[in-house]
């Protein structure tokens, strides 16, 4: 099975095609039911009330005038909650949550916008003006600790999470040329489309619990709310049909998911939980603001002979998360001596977790930015400087890369963007008012690849049908899957119905980490295959259309099986064979091909800025990528992604901050007015070109996933522009107006 | 979000008259409704205004403009009268919020919006003009927003109006009815410096509506330009703006108008960097010269220094661009 260079899909039909979205028509026609829409019979409404203080203990709470208001039926809170268990947060085992702190589990205040009540009514409009009349009386305590980028504090160093390679320190001493900076970027939000969002209904006399939550791994949330309800797995659903979108913060379950649980099997009907946008951003999941400093070594010529890249990021105080910003780092260039070390800082916020490109796009923002400051300090041009030191196997594993084309994407990139037409020096390209600075960097992400099932249906009616229990959170799985099943039955799109997002499904993964198609589609691919044995089976049998033939002989086209001479549409075999459908499972998971190669995606961007000095305006006016990620199993979705990624590194290059006011540690721009995103006027000029070299040693279909690549690499190439355009360098992110004035 | 009465006004007269002293207007809703649902803004009553006819835009006897109080910000920047003689309010207008929020947006609303300061937002903070005597978390807190001009011990809270610079710029006069009647106010003694009284935001008294915006005769020729800088393209409050208009003289300037936004506690008209302007010649050390005059008594705090050379640079370029502007409509005059 793991002999991959044959692969079945040397030349596909559907796959790597452009291929609408088969779920489009749903969405366009408001027929796919999004978490927060969902109605259930006799259902009520949650709104959480949410602390004002960051720190301290919550001392009051005053509910009568709450508890008297129109429609409330209950209050739930410290004292009037029931009694539970935390998860084991595990990954291994598939529990792992955002926050391993139950709802109300003490009266402690460890961030702002902690929940300390849920009030449950009728209505929406109910339960919300209900928790306005909740009122909350704390103990605020002096002493919050506040955000990493505002303190000095050092933060514990995490052992695990470091790595050395060679004599790190001994090589940067004796460098030739030498980069010490250290790197400042500003907590981010997730800023999904959807808000978190969670529907809860206890069912056969409290004995079964089934949720609705708008996630990014359904089996992760089965698996955790069984540890924390006590319930066996089977008597736990989860449901996620359709998902605005996550960026890691719906990865693993919150604290609301648990209070909605509660408050339906308390209340003894459904209850639904939206959670509004400022609970989203002060509760919902942060990208940590993170502190770095790089240090390269390198000769005069440019070879790197240290890399030495120290990290601190935030975490809160009830739950333990490490954004690994050095996670790249072994792996990006060709260097004997590299180390990374990592220390995370608790803070009174809420708890950060994964955002697209966790960890990577920050620590990629510091080296590809060090990159920079070496090339100009070597006078060298800054993609010839990545050429020189280009990894040909992954110096962290020393194993062979599976697949990478680094090489062709900076010289594509660098093709079609002009970059021949820089003129290296400072300020030098002029254009009106504005002058014009273009900047670069590498881009890359790993490629992973985890255990899979999934489960196909060949139908009487002629309709196929495809299962998994992984998720599709708006970037496309449902469509792919269902190319991957056309492909290898030769049906049409129309007929193929794919079913994803449930913990009744075969197991599929976590839709993160740009894993979900290599670990998907194989899963299918086998499904599929067991499904066509088994109709081979009925065909060759007494009184099937290819009675008699070897099974082997046949092969699938058009929806139907041919023996070269003839074929037969799967619905008449079942037909004659009296059969409603055959079933095909199939499972899927890396294997040796792990021990033999490395994974990993590369690409680059190139990036024009324009600055306008005399009225400190930076805008980013163009953007040419190239990205090799194996095969686009469906290039417009694919493309989607990066672009995406693109427009979000616009945002974390010049705009993205959550601002936590360094003297309480209170969340202060919690709306989408104040937390600055660009707009449709900010999105640039975006050239994506997908390089199309499958990488069959990752999986059979040669894909490697796209969700983060795009994002990554696109705020240093725009600091690397601002700095051709300047000759500042700005190493703190965001870079503001008040820095760009600070510069002139 | 509390419960209130809602009722709808039919006559101007009535609207002024039925209003208890908790009670609110209502017109596009766009910052109403968002305090009430913030638990900022309490009415005890809302009193939809929309159904009065105050929809008319038309040009006095005078030369001056009339603004009905509930045009709305679209179809007041897409005026062809607005576009053609006041093109500083059209740009003002559209540098604004987003599409969707101007077309709730009316004109009225709009000089009443309020502060953006992210304290006077948060119910859960320290704010005089929300609660006085409460305090101020503003003036030693995160305060990037918050205002360079015109702030008080009390309160340093920028108003976010970009139309209101255009109108200060032009000049302008409200109309309000009251329960004893009608009466008008200059468009620049409206707001009020926060002082002591930060609450207290407009010389507005309880139950008096806003009927009308008058614009003062336009210049004529002149150029004129609003220039809005902020983070993003487009689709947030200014950090600092300046609506310039100029009239020319040969190579002199004639008349000149300026007023900043995002900097001061309310729309801020500059009336010495006028007179600096005027009868100078019309060249960049003029209009640098005028801002340094127009800024002179800015006050920074931890987080804002920065608006005052940003507010600067604004003026500078939005004087340039004007006279651009004043020059070309003076070529197009002697052509034609
Ligand atoms: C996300 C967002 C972004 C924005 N961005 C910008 C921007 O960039 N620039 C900008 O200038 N503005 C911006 N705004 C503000 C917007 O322009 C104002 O909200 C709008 O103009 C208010 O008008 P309205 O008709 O909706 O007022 P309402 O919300 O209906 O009323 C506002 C206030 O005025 C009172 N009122 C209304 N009509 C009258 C009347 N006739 N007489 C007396 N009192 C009255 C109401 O009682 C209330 O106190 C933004 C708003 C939002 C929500
Ligand atoms: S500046 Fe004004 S609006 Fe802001 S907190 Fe202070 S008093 Fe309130």
């Amino acid at each position: 099975m793991n002999d991959l260079t044959q692969s079945a899909f040397n030349k596909p039909r559907v796959v790597g095609q452009r291929t609408p979205r088969i779920d489009g028509e749903f969405k366009l026609t408001g027929r796919a039911g999004y978490t927060g829409e969902l109605l259930a019979e006799g259902m009520l409404y949650g709104y959480p009330v949410p602390a004002t203080i960051a720190n301290g203990v919550l001392e009051s709470l005053e509910l009568d005038d709450a508890l008297a208001m129109p429609g409330v039926v209950d209050i739930l809170h410290h004292g009037h909650f029931e009694h539970l268990h935390r998860s084991p947060n595990s990954m291994a085992h598939g529990d792992m949550v955002s926050e391993v702190r139950l709802p109300f589990e003490d009266e402690r205040i460890y961030y702002h916008g902690q929940y300390v009540a849920l009030v449950v009514a009728e209505t929406f409009e109910q339960a919300r003006a209900a928790a306005y009349r909740v009122i909350a009386r704390y103990k605020e305590e002096d002493g919050a600790a506040i955000g990493l980028l505002h303190t000095d504090a050092q933060g514990e160093l995490q052992e695990s999470a470091g790595t050395s390679r060679g004599d790190p320190e001994a090589a940067f001493g004796g460098a030739e040329v030498k980069i010490d900076s250290t790197y400042q970027i500003a907590a981010e939000s997730h800023l999904q489309m959807e808000m978190h969002a969670t529907l809860a209904e206890w069912r056969d006399d409290g004995k079964r619990l089934v949720v609705h939550e708008s996630t990014q791994g359904v089996f992760f949330q089965r698996n955790a709310m069984a540890r924390i309800f006590g319930l066996a797995q089977e008597n736990l659903e989860v449901i996620s049909h359709y998902i605005g979108s996550g960026f890691g913060n719906k990865l693993f379950m919150w604290p609301h998911a648990v209070a909605t649980a509660v408050a339906a099997r308390m209340a003894g009907r459904p209850v639904k939980v939206v959670l509004p946008r400022q609970q989203d951003m002060t509760g919902g999941g942060n990208r940590p603001a993170s502190r770095q400093r790089v240090r390269l070594g390198a000769d005069r010529s440019g070879k790197l002979t240290s890399v030495i890249h120290d990290s601190t990021t935030e975490t809160s105080l009830v739950h333990q998360y490490v954004d690994a910003c050095g996670s790249a780092t072994p792996s990006f260039y060709a260097c004997d001596n590299v180390s990374t070390s990592q220390r995370v800082l608790e803070v009174n916020h809420g708890t950060p977790c994964p955002m697209r490109a966790p960890g990577e796009v920050s620590g990629i923002f510091a080296l590809e930015t060090a990159m920079d400051e070496l090339a100009v300090e070597l006078g060298m041009d800054p993609v010839e400087l990545r050429q020189k030191n280009n990894a040909e196997q992954d110096p962290a594993s020393g194993l062979p890369w599976s697949s990478k084309h680094l090489d062709e994407c900076l010289t594509s990139a660098a093709r079609r963007f002009g970059w021949d037409k820089r003129n290296p020096a400072v300020g030098s390209m002029r254009d009106g008012d504005e002058i014009v600075g273009y900047g670069m960097a590498s881009c890359t992400w790993s490629a992973g690849r985890q255990p899979c099932e999934a489960r196909v249906e060949l139908r009487a009616d002629g309709s196929l049908f495809a299962a998994c229990g992984t998720q599709d959170i708006g970037t496309g799985t449902y469509t792919i899957v269902a190319q991957a099943v056309a492909e290898l039955t030769g049906a049409d799109l129309s007929r193929i119905e794919v079913k994803l997002g449930e913990t009744s499904l075969p197991a599929g993964p976590l839709s993160g980490g740009s894993m979900a198609t290599a670990t998907v589609l194989p899963a299918v691919a086998a499904a599929v295959r067991d499904a066509l044995d088994a109709i081979k089976e009925v065909a060759t049998g007494s009184g099937g259309a290819f009675e008699g033939s070897d099974a082997d002989s046949l092969e699938a086209e058009q929806g139907g099986l041919t023996d070269g001479k003839r074929r037969v549409s799967f619905e008449e075999i079942l037909e004659t064979g009296k059969l409603s459908s055959v079933n095909g499972k199939g499972s899927a998971a890396p294997g040796d091909e792990r021990s033999e190669y490395s994974f990993r995606s590369f690409g680059a961007h190139f990036v024009e800025i324009r600055i306008d000095p005399d009225i400190s305006r930076v805008r980013v006016a163009r953007v040419v990528s190239t990205i090799d990620i194996g095969r686009a199993i469906n290039p417009p979705t694919a493309r989607n992604q990066v672009e995406g990624g693109i427009v979000m590194g616009l945002g974390m290059g010049l705009l993205e901050k959550l601002d936590y006011d360094p003297r309480d540690a209170r969340l202060i721009n919690a709306n989408v007015a104040d937390y600055i995103v660009p707009t449709h006027a900010d999105a640039p000029d975006i050239d994506v070109e997908l390089l199309d070299y499958p990488d069959f040693k990752h999986n059979e279909f040669g894909g490697r996933g796209v969700g983060e690549i795009g994002l990554t690499g696109v705020a240093p190439a725009i600091a690397n522009a601002i700095y051709h355009a300047t000759g500042k360098r700005y190493r703190d992110l965001p870079i503001t107006i008040e820095a760009l004035l600070a510069a002139s | 979000m509390r419960t209130f009465a809602f009722s709808r006004a039919d006559d101007v007269a009535q609207a002024a008259h039925q209003t208890a002293p908790e009670a609110a207007f209502v017109a596009g809703g766009t910052t109403l409704l968002d305090l009430v649902k913030l638990d900022v803004m309490r009415p005890s009553e809302l009193i939809d205004i929309n159904r009065l006819p105050l929809k008319n835009v038309e040009w006095l006897d005078d030369g001056r403009l009339k603004i009905g109080a509930l045009v709305t910000n679209t179809d007041l920047a897409h005026h062809p009268d607005v576009q053609q003689h006041y093109p500083v309010l059209s740009q003002a207008l559209l540098a604004g919020a987003s599409t969707q929020l101007r077309n709730m947006a009316t004109t009225a609303g709009n000089v009443m919006q309020r502060t953006r300061c992210p304290y006077y937002r948060d119910p859960a903070a320290a704010c005089n003009r929300r609660e006085p005597g409460s305090g101020c978390d503003a003036r030693h807190g995160l305060n990037r927003l918050n205002a360079v001009l015109g702030g008080s011990d009390a309160c340093v809270a920028v108003h976010p109006s970009d139309m209101c610079v255009a109108m200060a710029a032009i000049g302008a006069t409200l109309t309000l009815q009251g329960p004893e009647g009608e009466r008008e106010v200059a468009f620049q003694d409206f707001h009020r410096l926060p002082g002591d009284t930060p609450h207290i935001e407009h010389d507005l008294a309880d139950g008096e509506l806003i009927t009308a915006i008058t614009l003062d005769a336009p210049l004529v020729p002149a150029g004129s330009y609003y220039l809005k800088l902020r983070d993003r393209a487009s689709y947030e409050f200014a950090l600092a703006s300046t609506a310039a208009q100029l009239s020319l003289d040969g190579e002199m300037i004639g008349e000149a108008r300026v007023a900043l936004g995002g900097v001061g506690t309310k729309p801020w008209r500059c009336p010495e960097a006028e007179a600096a302007l005027v009868g100078q010649p019309a060249e960049m050390a003029t209009f640098e010269r005028a801002a340094d005059i127009a800024l002179r008594d800015a006050v920074p705090l931890e987080h804002n220094a920065f608006k005052i050379p940003l507010a600067r640079q604004s003026i500078i370029r939005a004087l340039r661009e004007a006279t651009r502007l004043a020059r070309q409509s003076g070529e197009q005059e002697g052509q034609a």
